[in-house]
């Protein structure tokens, strides 16, 4: 069918487009990959702009520092404890409420109307302030319940789950009831286990939102010492920025002394993502796809 | 008898994430009352007085309100539509690959960045884009003068829109990719048998066959035209670049929590949800009616 210049001409077509996908891809990645060069880079090399891809005067001395740093490590322990328990309680609000909800209305009769609760929130929300009041009003400022507890439900996994429940058939579930099973063990021993990929999926998502948080440890959290890591790089690496751009000195960003110590802070901080972020590849596609699971 | 007693257990399962819900999503609401307030803090929502739709008038009134609205929409309607193309074009020739590992890589690495939060990103950024930063290195290189991307109206919006398609395009093509693999082989089997090139198959087959994403897609983003990425912005901007970065989130950060005129924030917010949650109904209708799509 195709004479032999076509055939070259598509095998051309199609190295070009390989390369271009490769180029693409380092692009991606070389912002991320300087900043490793620079944390493993002499503070003079990097301060005279010599650092590109690979560190230039090799040296271990930003994360020696770090190891220095006490509130790094504070910080660094309340985010490990903020993932541990949010995501702990996520992942119960999202199962607890995905169940009932994906029941129908023949079983649960007051599910549509509590579906249009969680419904309503994820179309309409109050806004920052009056936001921030009532978790002033709910006395939780400045403990970890301030990071964990207003984003308890995350409505989105709920929809998500839900759909995945209502795709298992119910025969299942009837099956389970017949034996004398309750709605509880059902849920535990029946609809947790058939869900394991969706349930991974959200819990991961939630994981990675409560390690990445930076907002709300910045406003609801006055103490230094309890505020999550994100935040305290914020305050690190932002804020000096913010306010030397305002200045008239509008060309050096950073004090240049610092430019390798605060590359190796954000390495280490990306650290904890990297480690999941085998299991997060393993189950999101199937977690985006989800939402299309119809009834 | 039996039902009954399932229905209670429904009850008792959902109590505490609709307590939860009804606490921090739903009690909020009633504090939108401060946006007709001369709200002082001392007093609270009980005891300060109401002035109607003053807040609303003297928002109108500063010069900065115009400026503050334009850019939102600016920056989300310019970042809906390149992360719609962009990851479209990108699932497209990825979808060609024919070495699985190499695919594999390649998706391994352009997905990496959307796990990662705007903090981490914006100190990248910062390290990259400064006058004395790497980008800036390359410019002197090729014999052009330095630019000062984050402190430049002119080159503001184009770096916060190039770095949130940096972060988000492989994420978003995931969906393009799911699309592209459901459409049936047979239809590539049947247009190759008919003579069509690549480019053919592309027009006659393929699109065609992800038109419905990318319909689905376009419709949910009409949704997000308010959101122009607090986290993004509140992380990159500076008093230098308001004029072209500062968007209503960040606004409303400013003058509410650091400023504390609460009324006022509290009117530019509750005139953002108003707006933003007739989008989400709209889009949502389109989304059901062009693509026969319902979130729940």
């Amino acid at each position: 069918m195709f004479n032999k210049q076509q055939r070259f001409g598509e095998k051309a077509a199609y190295m070009l487009l390989v390369a271009f996908l490769i180029i693409i891809t380092i692009v991606c990645l070389a912002p991320i990959w300087h900043m490793v060069a620079l944390s493993f880079s002499d503070k003079s090399a990097a301060a005279a702009g010599l650092v590109s891809f690979i560190p230039v005067g090799f040296t271990l001395t930003p994360y020696e520092y770090i190891l220095q740093d006490h509130r790094f490590f504070q910080s660094f322990w309340v985010s490990i404890q903020r993932v541990l328990l949010g995501g702990a309680i996520n992942f119960v609000m999202t199962v607890l409420a995905a169940y009932p909800l994906s029941k129908e209305t023949s079983e649960f009769p007051a599910r549509n109307k509590l579906m249009w609760i969680f419904i309503f929130t994820m179309m309409f929300n109050g806004g920052l302030i009056p936001w921030y009041m009532t978790v002033k009003l709910t006395g939780i400022m400045d403990t970890m319940w301030a990071l964990v507890l207003p984003t308890a439900v995350p409505v989105f996994n709920v929809v998500l789950l839900m759909n995945f429940f209502r795709a298992i058939p119910k025969e299942i579930g009837e099956a389970a009831k017949m034996d004398g099973a309750g709605s509880f063990v059902t849920l535990w021993r029946v609809y947790i286990p058939m869900a394991t990929a969706a349930i991974a999926t959200v819990t991961l998502f939630s994981i990675v939102n409560h390690w990445n948080a930076f907002f709300d440890g910045m406003i609801l959290i006055n103490d230094q010492t309890r505020q999550p890591l994100q935040t305290y790089i914020r305050s690190l690496v932002i804020t000096p920025m913010l306010s030397e751009m305002s200045s008239e000195d509008l060309g050096a960003l950073l004090e240049l002394s610092e430019r390798t110590f605060n590359a190796a802070k954000i390495v280490i901080t990306m650290i904890p993502v990297l480690l999941v972020y085998p299991f997060l590849q393993k189950y999101f596609v199937t977690g985006i796809t989800l939402g299309s699971v119809k009834e | 008898m039996k039902t009954n007693r399932h229905v209670w257990s429904y009850y008792i399962m959902l109590a505490p994430p609709i307590l939860l819900v009804l606490m921090y999503e739903v009690l909020p609401l009633l504090g939108l009352v401060i946006a007709f307030q001369d709200f002082i803090p001392g007093k609270g929502v009980s005891g300060s007085a109401f002035i109607g739709w003053d807040n609303f008038t003297y928002m109108f009134q500063l010069p900065e309100s115009s400026q503050i609205f334009f850019n939102t929409i600016f920056i989300a309607i310019s970042k809906i539509i390149m992360n719609l193309i962009v990851p479209l074009g990108f699932a497209l020739m990825l979808n060609e690959v024919v070495q699985v590992t190499l695919k594999r890589w390649i998706q391994t690495i352009v997905y990496l960045p959307h796990f990662m939060s705007w903090v981490i990103l914006a100190g990248v950024m910062v390290n990259l884009l400064s006058t004395d930063g790497i980008v800036n290195s390359l410019l002197a290189g090729i014999g052009l003068d330095p630019i000062f991307f984050l402190g430049s109206n002119t080159w503001f919006p184009v770096v916060i829109i190039g770095s949130d398609v940096w972060k988000e395009f492989g994420f978003n093509a995931v969906i393009y990719l799911a699309a592209l693999t459901a459409i049936n082989p047979s239809l590539y089997e049947a247009a190759r048998i008919d003579g069509a090139s690549k480019l053919q198959q592309l027009r006659y087959v393929t699109l065609p066959g992800i038109a419905p994403t990318i319909i689905l897609l376009a419709c949910l983003g009409i949704g997000k035209i308010m959101n122009a990425g607090f986290e993004q912005i509140f992380n990159l901007y500076n008093p230098s670049v308001y004029a072209s970065g500062d968007i209503i989130d960040t606004y409303v950060y400013r003058i509410g929590l650091t400023q504390h005129q609460y009324g006022l924030a509290t009117a530019v917010g509750t005139l953002k949800s108003v707006v933003g949650f007739i989008l989400v109904v709209v889009s949502w209708k389109l989304a059901d009616k062009w693509a026969n799509y319902r979130i729940f």
